[in-house]
């Protein structure tokens, strides 16, 4: 059985995507936590919640969701790309979904740096002043915004592994379990976005 | 098969890889020799953990300060805590025989993923290095309790965040072997060994490694919560920032009450392994003890709200979770029930892992008894918070999952070494050990009715008789300790060699030479039987 091949460098493709799922479910338990937490203090504050969520500028947000959901199609794309065998379509692909990760990245800190301007910040003495709810929406937006823009950022570098391994022959038509993996990953990261999207920005 | 008798067998320990010396166990991506890293670094934090325990079993000895002040001894049950539970209890058993055992047992070369296997030791370490450092840097020592319940861990100006990070680390490293362990189960078994014919330890080890992967993130977040509240006061947990403190420990009991059942599935099924050798007989019920491995890992999912009954829950989840810890209770005890039917009518031959073994059936059903008193609402208002709850927690996890690691030390001790031990040590330390722990840890069932609290380091004169003895059974524990790890430590290099199948088993570990090969198997078995097949005459199919 192939399957068996042991201290052999490459493992084997089904087992390797085998493991990455996994890894993605533990990655939804993780954001699970804080959308536990957003759904009890929702519960409790919807008013406030309501107010807050105002606040944030949903056009920013909804350029984000487009930058995300077509660099998720560039990606997958990518993986096609590398199956057909085509090196300079693959690499301009992956190659274009890191820039859009970038563009989602440098949003996300115009978007901060705006609030932190109007000294919107957990322990701020503005955000102490309003009320609770808000407050809470703040930490969460904070919190849930700030995990996912670290997500971002690992994936961002996963890919841009996958640049280098697609220049030098490590992943090739034959075994492009790396890219395939990030590209799995990718996707979560998407995914998580729209998620948080709509409960941040639109539902108002 | 016996590659060793005619010299060409070059075992694990011995085998020329890519480095020498130190290296050559630093860089290894053997799952064999990953699982001796994980064995000699937990017998260290092990000991770091049982000398501090004995510290504060002599504070306890008189009432009023004896050896330490009250700040000191908050922070040494917080580290006595976060060391045993994160360091030793939950990762032991998967990351030492797990490591060791699972690949062999399945037929396979190795675990899926090698390098990421090493990744998870290093994780490990520095985790571990985390928790130990919290104690002696900076602010003094955490002094909230392996649990970090807010508010206080939000407050308290000592070493938090060290072990919150620690905890964290360690987390990491956890769900990357429970992964790990998945994957190489549905992957790497050899051809013919469906499902159906794992045997029992491999299975508890997938139960274990879903309830890793799938609850361990969960506490992951929760302490880089409190992180958050603690560094940028962020609210969550703060009632005076619209939080909810009870939040939180709903958040914690998530994770941590399935994490149980990460300490004593594994611990279950090495048991499960040592009651068909040592009858020679099948094991009574594969498919119950199975099923029930997999019942208790869902289940104990759902069972979180029984730490909470007094944290001012409402009225309906409390008799929720009740009902729910009962129902936990019945596949506890199908196993009891099968481990002993494994033993009626076999020839059983009485060596030191079946001792462990059964003492661990013995104490693990003290646990489980006084763990329905804490399980049933009336009763666990009573006896909550006192030292009722610490007896019953240490007949769990030390009594069960501790001697179930003990009796699979002595169980695959000649597999791995190669080495015998000496048998009449072996007992000496098991039931100096097994005197020891009842005198520790019984007496505080009975002062903890009569009302002493837990985690005090002071206490009311009537309860010293009972302080006494426990402090007294530490010490006899500790001995048998010494005697035992002499024991194996001596015999692991000067020990007579061990033959293949010193307990006539008839696991695939059995069938291969002691210690094993760098590639455990000169060719890849077919397997063709029942895991647990001792011959026709036994009856078993």
């Amino acid at each position: 059985m192939s399957v068996q091949a042991i201290h052999n460098e490459r493992i084997d493709s089904e087992t390797g995507k085998l493991g990455m799922w996994i890894f993605l479910f533990t990655e939804l338990f993780l954001f699970g936590g804080l959308f536990l937490v957003y759904a009890v203090f929702r519960a409790k504050y919807s008013a406030d919640f309501h107010h807050a969520a105002e606040e944030l500028n949903t056009f920013i947000g909804t350029l984000n969701t487009v930058f995300l959901l077509v660099s998720s199609m560039t990606v997958a794309m990518s993986i096609t790309a590398i199956q057909k065998d085509d090196k300079k379509l693959a690499l301009f692909l992956v190659g274009l979904t890191v820039l859009l990760a970038g563009l989602f990245m440098m949003n996300k800190y115009f978007e901060w740096s705006h609030k932190f301007e109007f000294k919107i910040y957990p322990g701020s003495e503005v955000l102490k002043n309003l009320p609770q709810g808000e407050l809470l929406f703040f930490g969460l937006y904070y919190m849930m915004t700030g995990l996912h823009a670290l997500h971002v950022l690992i994936g961002m570098i996963l890919l841009l592994i996958n640049i280098v391994k697609i220049k030098n022959g490590t992943v090739s038509s034959n075994h492009y379990l790396h890219l395939e993996n990030s590209g799995l990953y990718w996707h979560l990261v998407d995914l998580i976005w729209i998620f948080l999207f709509p409960l941040l920005y639109l539902i108002t | 098969m016996n590659a060793s008798e005619n010299g060409s067998h070059v075992s694990f320990l011995e085998h020329k890889g890519k480095y020498k010396g130190i290296l050559s166990w630093l860089l290894t991506t053997d799952h064999k020799k990953i699982a001796l890293l994980y064995l000699y670094s937990i017998m260290i934090f092990f000991f770091v953990g049982v000398i501090l325990g004995l510290l504060m079993r002599i504070e306890l000895f008189k009432p009023g300060e004896t050896i330490m002040d009250a700040q000191t001894y908050n922070g040494m049950f917080t580290i006595h805590g976060i060391i045993m539970i994160f360091i030793i209890v939950i990762p032991a058993l998967p990351a030492i025989f797990g490591n060791f055992f699972l690949p062999i047992m399945i037929g396979a070369k190795d675990v899926a993923f090698p390098k990421l296997n090493l990744f998870s030791w290093y994780l490990f370490i520095i985790g571990a290095i985390f928790g130990v450092l919290s104690q002696f840097i900076g602010e003094g020592s955490p002094d909230t309790g392996w649990t970090f319940y807010v508010p206080y861990s939000a407050e308290s100006s000592t070493n938090v965040i060290y072990a919150l990070v620690a905890a964290f680390i360690l987390g990491f490293s956890s769900i990357l072997t429970g992964l790990n362990f998945i994957v190489t189960m549905h992957r790497m078994r050899a051809p013919g060994m469906g499902w159906f014919r794992m045997p029992l330890f491999p299975w508890s080890l997938y139960a274990t490694g879903w309830i890793q992967v799938l609850a361990t993130p969960i506490v992951g977040i929760t302490l880089l919560m409190v992180i958050a509240e603690r560094v940028l006061k962020i609210g969550f947990f703060d009632p005076a920032l619209g939080g909810d403190p009870v939040l939180f420990q709903h958040l914690f009991w998530i994770y941590s009450h399935p994490a149980v059942y990460i300490m004593i599935l594994p611990g279950m099924g090495i048991v499960t392994e040592i009651f068909p050798t040592f009858s020679q007989k099948p094991v009574f019920g594969y498919t119950a003890i199975l099923f029930s491995s997999l019942a208790i890992a869902f289940v104990g999912y759902f069972v979180w709200g029984h730490h909470m009954f007094t944290a001012g829950i409402s009225y309906g989840s409390r008799w929720f979770f009740s009902f729910l810890t009962f129902i936990v209770a019945v596949p506890s005890a199908i196993k009891v029930f099968n481990w002993i039917s494994t033993m009626y009518g076999g020839s059983i031959d009485l060596k030191p892992p079946l001792l462990y073994a059964i003492f661990f059936i013995f104490l693990f059903m003290i646990g489980g008894f006084t763990g329905l008193t804490l399980g049933s609402v009336a009763t666990d208002v009573q006896a909550h918070d006192t030292a009722f709850v610490v007896a019953h927690f240490h007949y769990i996890i030390f009594g069960g999952m501790g001697f179930a690691f003990f009796a699979g030390l002595h169980y695959w001790f000649p597999k791995i070494f190669g080495k015998m031990y000496n048998n009449t040590l072996a007992y000496a330390g098991s039931i100096v050990i097994f005197i020891g722990f009842n005198l520790l840890y019984f007496p505080q069932f009975i002062i903890g009715l009569q009302g002493m609290p837990r985690r005090y380091f002071d206490y009311l004169p009537q309860f010293q008789t009972g302080h006494q003895l426990s402090t007294i059974g530490g010490f006899i524990l500790f001995i048998g300790l010494i005697i035992m790890v002499y024991n194996l430590v001596y015999h692991a290099k000067k020990g007579a060699p061990a033959p293949s199948n010193p307990w006539k088993g008839v696991t695939l570990e059995w069938q291969i030479p002691s210690p094993p090969s760098h590639e455990n198997f000169e060719e890849i078995p077919q397997i063709k039987n029942h895991p647990y097949f001792f011959g026709e005459s036994t009856g078993n199919k």
